[in-house]
């Protein structure tokens, strides 16, 4: 395992009668970039705070490269920051931006130019190094902040909500772009976001928080695939919950049909359970199989490649499926279909 | 058409004062009347060897700028700590600090009198820069404070997490961002203390009058148009500092719109 690089232990942090941040504990290793994931108000960005030392934990300590910095101020921790308004100084040149860290540090003069030359390499920003952030586009003032983040090579790099000021085709081109840049220099990275699609494909794992604590942390195929709690299976992705009566330690009944459900997590027989399943688990059912139900379409959504199906199964309840396009077979609101639930795509809540 | 006579009358209103005591400032005969009879100097150079007159204009220079210097970093200080310090009372602390605005000069002007009396300060220029800080501080506090609200905290904590520590992050980022504020509160500062008047006549004496104190006094005195000479030169210094002060910063950008 690799060493751990930033470790909370218990941190807890209050306004007022506010608790925002409930007894986390985290452990962010070398080299690896971590993404604290979660609706805004869980504490993800006052999480940020606390390691970036802008606040202080009401309790529990906080670690960096084994030196507990619980009580030290911000500018004394090394760390790098990328803020979402990026945060660049208008006054100040590209180049006096980026190399503000290193001015900071009482580096040479002779070393301060050259380094900010290679940090702007870094993100592609040659030759503008006299211009100013505000004459710069969205994509590009995220660059700068990004190398007068990194130019002094701190320890951990911080990014809050980095993308989410961009617009959508430019957030995807600077995930793939941030990403590189994360493993190239193969620094430690805290990477705070909302946004699922960003957590899932940039990280190396995910904490998945809420109302001030982490619910779940692991890699992303885990956390979606593999959602330990009924908030992790809601809020990543769309999970369809289904509430059945356990009949057995693998089966469980819901309306009048029995399904099989292979999972790590058993049944209390005789307990009433719930599971959750990801739409694009849901096949339609075309020959006849065990763990089916048929449900009726109440709504259809097209979305080019495939079509978000609705339907409604034994008591009422939703049961989602995504269905690839071009569908098997023409489908129509009201009509019923059978729909296969593999037991293995199961989640136990 | 009535909207434009309006308006031309509105001009002639605002500018009338300035035309007249202009004008009569080239009279070369001895009494304050209006059209002059001629066109002179001697008046100008009256008002500029009167020897009380030179005294004062020391003493303005003197006030003013002790006033201006000690105001704009209190005032500074206050308006960042209204904005992000964590005050008990923000709403009554800027009260008091704005409140010179509303206390009638006759009652601020009689209390400095009373405290320069017991302190024994009546010939010295302390008690009048004490005054003027506190008359100028409200357009100071106000000025500043504006900027201080457009500043983004983010920057700060930027500043911080790059490591500067709180005295650089002040020098780099804080105070350069405040500069379009400091300057109008500069320009406010001084056009005020230059200009103020009933407090300072209270505590003025023969020694430490200042020039609107001492203008007043000779008018009391004499009639002839040497005040109306001083009058255009002072409107004169005035336009002077305003335009070069918006040479340096865009005061229409300062005032008008900030940021």
């Amino acid at each position: 395992m690799a060493r751990a690089v930033v470790e909370l232990r218990g941190c807890t942090h209050d306004y007022g009668a506010l608790r925002a941040v409930d007894r986390v504990d985290l452990t962010v290793h070398e080299g690896e970039l971590l993404s604290l994931l979660g609706p805004s108000g869980c504490g993800k960005t006052t999480t940020l705070n606390l390691i970036a030392g802008f606040l202080e934990p009401t309790a529990g300590r906080i670690v960096i490269d084994g030196e507990d910095v619980t009580h030290r101020p911000a500018h004394e921790r090394d760390l790098g920051m990328v803020f979402q308004s990026y945060a660049l100084f208008p006054h100040m040149s590209v180049f006096d931006n980026v190399a503000f860290g290193l001015c900071e540090r009482r580096v040479p003069k002779a070393e301060i130019a050259p380094r900010v030359r290679d940090a702007l390499g870094l993100v592609r920003l040659e030759g503008r190094e006299r211009e100013r952030p505000a004459h710069l586009s969205g994509g590009m003032q995220q660059r700068v902040a990004l190398a007068r983040a990194l130019v002094y090579r701190p320890r951990v790099l911080l990014l809050d909500e980095p993308l989410a000021a961009l617009d959508k085709k430019l957030r995807e081109e600077m995930r793939g772009e941030l990403r590189e840049i994360q493993r190239s220099v193969s620094i430690t990275t805290i990477f705070v976001t909302h946004d699922q699609a960003e957590a899932l494909g940039l990280s190396d794992r995910i904490a998945v928080m809420d109302r001030g604590r982490v619910e779940q942390i692991g890699p992303p195929r885990e956390i979606y695939e593999r959602p330990t709690t009924r908030f992790v299976a809601d809020f990543i992705g769309a999970s369809s919950i289904l509430r059945g009566h356990a009949t057995t330690a693998d089966e469980v009944r819901i309306g009048d049909r029995l399904l099989r459900v292979a999972g790590p997590r058993a049944f209390a027989p005789g307990s009433e359970v719930e599971v959750a399943i990801r739409p694009e688990r849901v096949q339609l059912a075309t020959a006849q199989r065990d763990n089916v139900l048929e449900g009726r379409i109440v709504r259809l959504s097209y979305q080019g490649a495939l079509t978000e199906v609705t339907t409604e199964v034994a008591g009422g309840q939703r049961l989602l499926a995504f269905v690839t396009e071009p569908a098997p077979a023409p489908l129509a609101t009201g009509q019923t279909v059978r729909l296969h639930l593999p037991p293995d795509a199961f989640t136990v809540l | 058409m009535i909207l434009r006579l309006a308006v031309l009358g509105l001009l002639a209103f605002m500018t009338l004062p300035t035309v007249v005591v202009i004008a009569v400032s080239f009279n070369p005969t001895a009494i304050l009347s209006f059209p002059p009879a001629g066109l002179s100097l001697r008046w100008y150079a009256n008002a500029l060897t009167y020897p009380q007159f030179q005294r004062a204009a020391v003493n303005s220079l003197m006030v003013t700028g002790g006033a201006v210097l000690l105001a704009l970093p209190i005032g500074t200080a206050a308006a960042l700590a209204l904005e992000r310090g964590r005050l008990r009372a923000p709403g009554a602390w800027a009260t008091v600090l704005l409140s010179p605005l509303v206390v009638p000069g006759v009652a601020a002007g009689l209390g400095f009198l009373i405290v320069a009396a017991f302190l024994g300060l009546l010939q010295s220029r302390v008690v009048l820069i004490a005054a003027h800080v506190a008359l100028v501080l409200p357009f100071v506090v106000r000025s500043v404070w504006v900027s201080v609200t457009n500043l983004d905290p983010a920057l700060e904590r930027a500043a911080a997490s790059l490591g500067a520590t709180p005295w650089r992050v002040f020098r780099r980022v804080t105070l350069p961002l405040l500069r379009p504020g400091l300057f109008a509160a500069l320009l406010f500062a001084v056009v005020v203390s230059v200009n103020e008047f009933v407090v300072s006549l209270f505590i003025s004496t023969r020694v430490n009058e200042i020039l609107p104190v001492a203008m007043f006094t000779y008018v009391v005195n004499y009639t002839d148009p040497t005040i109306a000479a001083l009058s255009t030169l002072f409107i004169v210094a005035t336009f002077l500092v305003v335009w070069a002060i918006d040479r340096v910063v865009d005061l229409s950008a300062v005032f008008l719109h900030h940021r």
